[in-house]
């Protein structure tokens, strides 16, 4: 149940197109090199404004994370308890996303993606790699 | 610097107001300018903050007090990074002669109206995290506070020991809306709210208004209060900081916050430092953000703040915090900061926001 449904802008179209195609597509700087999220428009490191897009593998580990076990917005009380973490894939950018089971990840564990297909839209989740 | 605060007054902090934001901000600031000794005639700037326009901005509440025309006047669209922020512009206004007195405040029915704990805010970070029930600031802090509390080798213990250390400050503070007995074994028996966080890890949301009166040092020693002497300040966002209120994903470090960023130049430009300081007052929407800034702030070693605190060496959020006395977005805790320069303390240091943007204020008796 995803009650709230993403608003893409321009710089973050590739990203919802790609989840819509099970791909994650980020963004990597042309000059300094280095992988960036979320979508900009410059480099956060150098500030060039040229990039281009390529796929990440979809592997990372726990950088930090938070268990809802009470309501934090009526949006989502039929999915407590839940657990978001802050994932560093392994090209070097962190993401958002929830981890199935909920509290099964410890900060440090290897994740790997998963693809969840909702109406509107598919959502990046994460599992613990065993 | 040259300035001082003169002045403070609040409402009362209630869970309902049934009052208008209008009505509550131009008592505090009555209260304020009287607590000063001055009259509103006497007030030429006014300086106050919002988040999604949950205020009345600084000219509705001139007119409505009413006061002299305005010289100096400053609404920022900032939450609880601003009150320290905004004292140090009004007393670097005060230094310039742009303004002889500045009246900082803020305003809200934080707990009847509009509640920042559930608010979407606006920018281009939302998408990431709504449709995902990552929609509140008690998550993004609580995100923070786990990995803090797994690098720098600590736990609930640590967190709880907050929460117990100020609910005892908050028993004796009529102010206070949280005001129950709290010890360690409660607060551990406490069910999550939101993993790391229990009920007392978080503040209270309430309605009410409070705020400060800034004007020279000169004029103010001859003021019915002693002086009590901005001896410096200093706003900080620290590199990568974000889309958004909600956004860190392009910040590097979560057991790091502002403070450690602005700490060098806040004591070098007052001339002191961490060892100076007698009472802090750090700013507490959750309990985690008192240990990252007594030890971003150096005021003990890293990873030993939950063990500082217990010690019980520095008195530190004397009015139980916003844990206990509500949570007025930190104006309140530069107000009790001049109450204990006034009152108990010679060197003060008070603190403004929980991440990666916030300000941040030393306070010392005139001398």
């Amino acid at each position: 149940m995803m009650a709230i449904a993403p608003e893409p802008d321009i710089e973050s179209a590739p990203w919802w197109d790609g989840l819509r195609a099970h791909r994650i597509v980020l963004q990597r700087c042309d000059d300094c090199g280095r992988a960036r999220f979320p979508p900009m428009p410059t480099c956060p490191y150098c500030g060039s404004r040229a990039a281009a897009h390529f796929d990440a593998r979809g592997s990372g580990t726990v950088y930090s994370y938070v268990t809802a076990h009470q309501r934090v917005s009526p949006d989502y009380d039929g999915d407590l308890p839940y657990t978001v973490a802050t994932i560093e894939l392994d090209e070097g950018v962190r993401v958002l996303a929830r981890i199935d089971p909920a509290a099964s990840a410890s900060i440090g564990d290897a994740v790997g993606a998963t693809f969840v297909d909702h109406d509107e839209w598919t959502e990046l989740r994460f599992r613990v790699v065993p | 610097m040259t300035a001082a605060i003169a002045g403070i007054g609040a409402t009362a902090y209630t869970r309902d107001s049934g009052r208008s934001v209008l009505d509550q901000a131009a008592e505090a600031v009555a209260t304020a300018i009287a607590d000063a000794g001055l009259t509103p005639g006497d007030i030429d700037g006014m300086a106050s903050f919002m988040l999604n326009n949950d205020s009345v901005p600084c000219v509705a509440v001139a007119g409505a007090v009413p006061m002299s025309p305005l010289r100096f006047c400053l609404d920022l669209q900032l939450g609880g990074q601003a009150p320290c922020h905004l004292v140090w512009q009004a007393a670097q206004a005060v230094d310039r002669g742009d303004a002889r007195a500045v009246v900082v405040f803020r305003a809200l029915n934080g707990r009847s109206g509009p509640r920042v704990g559930a608010m979407r805010f606006a920018g281009m970070g939302g998408q990431y995290r709504y449709p995902i029930g990552y929609g509140a600031y008690l998550m993004y802090v609580a995100m923070w506070a786990q990995r803090f509390l797994a690098e720098t080798g600590q736990g609930a213990e640590d967190l709880g020991a907050v929460a117990v250390a100020q609910r005892a400050h908050a028993q004796g503070n009529e102010r206070a809306v949280r005001r129950q007995p709290l010890d360690l074994a409660t607060y551990l028996a406490e069910p999550f709210v939101v993993d790391p966080f229990r009920r007392s890890d978080c503040t209270v949301e309430v309605d009410g208004a409070c705020a400060v009166v800034v004007t020279s040092l000169e004029r103010a020693r001859d003021l019915p209060h002693s002086p009590v002497a901005v001896a410096s300040g200093c706003y900080r966002a620290g590199p990568r900081p974000g889309l958004d209120i909600g956004d860190h994903l392009l910040w590097d470090d979560y057991t790091r916050n502002y403070t450690s960023w602005l700490r060098e130049e806040l004591f070098a430009r007052a001339g002191l430092c961490p060892g100076d300081v007698q009472v802090a007052e750090i700013y507490d929407c959750f309990t985690s953000t008192v240990l990252i800034g007594l030890e971003g702030l150096g005021l003990c070693e890293r990873g030993g703040s939950g063990a500082f605190v217990r010690a019980g060496t520095l008195p530190f959020n004397t009015n139980g915090g916003l844990l206990g006395e509500g949570y007025l977005h930190g104006m309140n805790t530069v107000a009790e900061a001049v109450r204990q320069v006034r009152d108990a303390h010679e060197v003060a240091v008070v603190t403004s926001g929980a991440l990666m943007d916030g300000s941040a204020l030393v306070l010392t008796r005139d001398r």
